[in-house]
This record gives C-alpha cells, structure tokens and sequence, in this order.
C-alpha cells in the first residue's frame, strides 16, 4: 500500500497544508506568535512541538484500551505535561540563553491545543503507528507556518537571518522595527492565514 | 529570611499599596497578557464573536487567574523551591488549574444556578485557556514577587484580557456585515484588529516599570 493511502500516512499529509493545524484549524496561535521574531528560537520551539505531538500521540494511542472515557482528559494532559517536562529540561541544558527568552513558552506547549486536539480527535480512535504519523504532520505543518513566519519577521525586523546580517545591510537596509513587535506577529499570521485559506479553498473549489 | 518576607516587608519607598497598583495597571495595560505576549488567543479568537459570552468568559478568567496565581505562588515556594523539585512544576500548576476550575464548576451550580448556566461550557473550557498557565510561568520568573505581588499581577493580566476580549467583542459586532475578502473572513480579519489595537497597547510600554 502506497503511503499516501495508508490511514497515518493521509493523516499526515492532511495535516501538513490542507487541514494544517494553524490556519485551517487556527490551533496553537499563541506560541505561533510569541517565538517567532528570531528564527533560532522558532526552530528550537517547533523542535520541542513535534517531539510532543508524536510522541504523546503514541503514548494516548497506546493507552486508548485503559484509559476510562471520564478521566481522559486528565490522563492526557499528564502525558503531555510530561513530554513538555523532558523538552524543557534538555533545552535549558544545551541552549540556555534561548530557554531564557522562550522558557514559559515552552511549559506553554501543555495547553496548546494542537496536541490536545490531536490527541483527542485522532489518537482515541487509532493504533501507535498511524497516531505517530499524524502527530508528526500536525506538528511540522505548524513549523512550517512558523519558519516563514520567523524568516519574514526576522529579515524585516532585524535585519538578520539566523543572526547573520544580511550582506551589506548597516548601508541600504532600514530595520522595520514593528515586525519583531507584537503588531508585527499578528499582521504576518493574518497574511499567511489569508494566503492558505485562499489557496485551499480555490483548490477545492476547482475539483468538484 | 523566606522570600515571602522578604518581597512584603516594606523596604522600598512606594511602599506596598503604590507597588501593587502599580504592578495591576501594568500586567492590565501596558504588559497586556493577550496584546503583548500572546496568551489566550485560541478562545479570543472562538468566543469573542458575541459580546455576551465574551464577558461571562472574561470574568470567570479573572476570577480563575487571580486565585491560581496566588495556589500557584504558595506552591512554587513552600513545596517546589524547598524541595528542589521546580522541573515539576509544569505537572503541578496544570493539576492545581484542572482542580480549582473544577472546584469552581461544583461551586457555582451549587450556589449560584443563573450564573452557571450564563456560562455554560466557558468555565470548563478555561482549563486549557493558556493565559491562566501562562500567568503562572511567568509569575515565578520575575524577581522579588512576593505573594501579594503575584496575586495582584493574576489579577491584573485576568482584567487585561477581559479588557482586550470585549473590546475585540464590539469591534466585530460592528464589521459583522462588512464585505470582507473571502479568506480573511474570520480568523484572519480578527487577527488584523488585533495587531491594531495591539499597535494602541504598545505605544504605553515602558511607561510603567515594575
């Protein structure tokens, strides 16, 4: 069976840009906001989301038989928290300055709602392996947004690309210095939120 | 001396009182929770279509915010700084949110019926509402809050993201017929009005400094 017939792997695909997380399912905005003015501490941060929802995809999944209806919500929550746990340990121990600057935003990946939502909608109802593959692509169609995200708002705001400045740009270039602000954020998402959407739906529109 | 003594004896000038109201018209305005650092978008942007349910949730956060701060500062100082155990606070504060909103619940239809209703799944929702953890985390990273300082400031971001869901509430109850372009409906249009009140809320910062 081809991949993209298999369950997880159109889970996962779906999940990557036509059902993606942050504009189709406007899920997990916060964080999308908050870490992406510099595109080192983007990465770090999307690193940490998609190890969370792969793996507490896979921890729900696999629990799905033992865990009673009521108390599910509570049983997640704990599996998430404990993945997060591990991410903020082992980001405080090799990138510290980041963890300075994003560390409540890290703890913040236990409320944020793509893995809950994932967790709740997709890995209740499936194995360990198509759960894993659809945590993956949730969490890397949220990087994806975020990466052109920080790219946009980095080079705008700063002048830099990974804090390298871009060639020559003390001479010519004039630092927007709104993109690095909170206003900068909320325009970049509307604009990449209206960009996906319209994509989408004329794709949609054109099949049927 | 503990760090609660230390944080409330009144060392400073401004003395206790000024502090505070400092530190509420700060976590409310300047340092907006929602405008400034991006917490609670998800049921900003769910809920703020109606400007009824926007200010019931927005109480209720208040409320919530405020005393999870204050569960939440006993329970960094007496229990995990003590013990050494802070990489367990994530677990912790999520647990002490769970149970309090919980308790809430019971409360409230126990007592109050028309008030529980007019909330309906709003109070169980603020669970996983990020601006109540987010107010924990950063509670315990700024130095010298004491455990007033920490309640007034759960206080404070409770009233600014209140502030910020019914004004957001009015603006779309006034667009509601506009022609807006097709993809931007919704989400998108909101996050626009939000960068620009974001733009308002932004020009104060650095007026105040706590």
């Amino acid at each position: 069976m081809a991949f993209r017939d298999s369950v997880g792997g159109r889970a996962f695909l779906a999940n990557l840009w036509r059902e993606n997380p942050v504009f189709r399912q406007v899920l997990g905005i916060c964080s999308t906001l908050a870490v992406t003015n510099l595109l080192k501490n983007t990465l770090l941060m999307c690193a940490g989301l998609v190890f969370t929802t792969a793996l507490s995809s896979v921890t729900v999944s696999a629990l799905r038989e033992h865990t009673p209806r009521q108390v599910r919500m509570m049983v997640q929550v704990l599996i998430i928290a404990a993945y997060v746990i591990l991410v903020g340990i082992a980001m405080k121990a090799y990138f510290p300055e980041v963890h300075k600057v994003i560390g409540p935003y890290v703890g913040l990946i236990i409320t944020n709602c793509i893995i809950m939502g994932r967790c709740e909608a997709f890995a209740t109802k499936n194995s360990p392996w198509p759960s894993c593959l659809d945590g993956l692509g949730a969490g890397l169609g949220y990087s994806l947004i975020l990466i052109v995200i920080a790219v946009v708002r980095e080079t705008l705001g700063f002048g830099t690309l990974f804090g390298v400045p871009l060639p020559a740009a003390d001479r010519w270039w004039h630092q927007w210095t709104i993109m690095v602000m909170p206003p900068g954020a909320f325009f970049m998402l509307a604009l990449v939120a209206w960009f996906g959407n319209a994509t989408v739906r004329s794709r949609e529109g054109g099949k049927t | 001396m503990s760090p609660v003594l230390a944080a409330a004896a009144p060392q400073a000038n401004p003395g206790l009182p000024a502090q505070l109201l400092v530190i509420l018209l700060a976590a409310a305005l300047t340092d907006n929770i929602l405008l400034t650092r991006f917490l609670g978008m998800c049921s900003f942007l769910a809920i703020s279509r109606q400007m009824k349910t926007s200010v019931g949730l927005g109480v209720a956060v208040v409320f919530v915010t405020t005393c999870t701060a204050a569960l939440n500062y006993l329970i960094h100082v007496f229990i995990t700084v003590r013990l050494g155990i802070e990489y367990l606070e994530y677990i912790l504060f999520i647990v002490v949110i769970a149970a309090f909103v919980q308790l809430v619940e019971m409360i409230v239809e126990r007592f109050l019926p028309p008030l529980y209703f007019a909330l309906g799944i709003f109070l169980p929702l603020i669970t996983v509402n990020c601006a109540i953890l987010g107010v924990s985390l950063f509670m315990i990273t700024k130095e010298g809050y004491g455990f007033w300082q920490s309640t007034v400031f759960g206080l404070g971001s409770g009233l600014g993201w209140l502030l910020a869901i019914v004004l957001m509430a009015g603006i779309r109850s006034r667009i509601r017929e506009d022609k807006i372009p097709e993809g931007l409906r919704g989400a998108g249009i909101t996050l626009v009005i939000t960068g620009i009140i974001a733009l308002a809320f932004v020009g104060f910062s650095g007026m105040l400094t706590f």
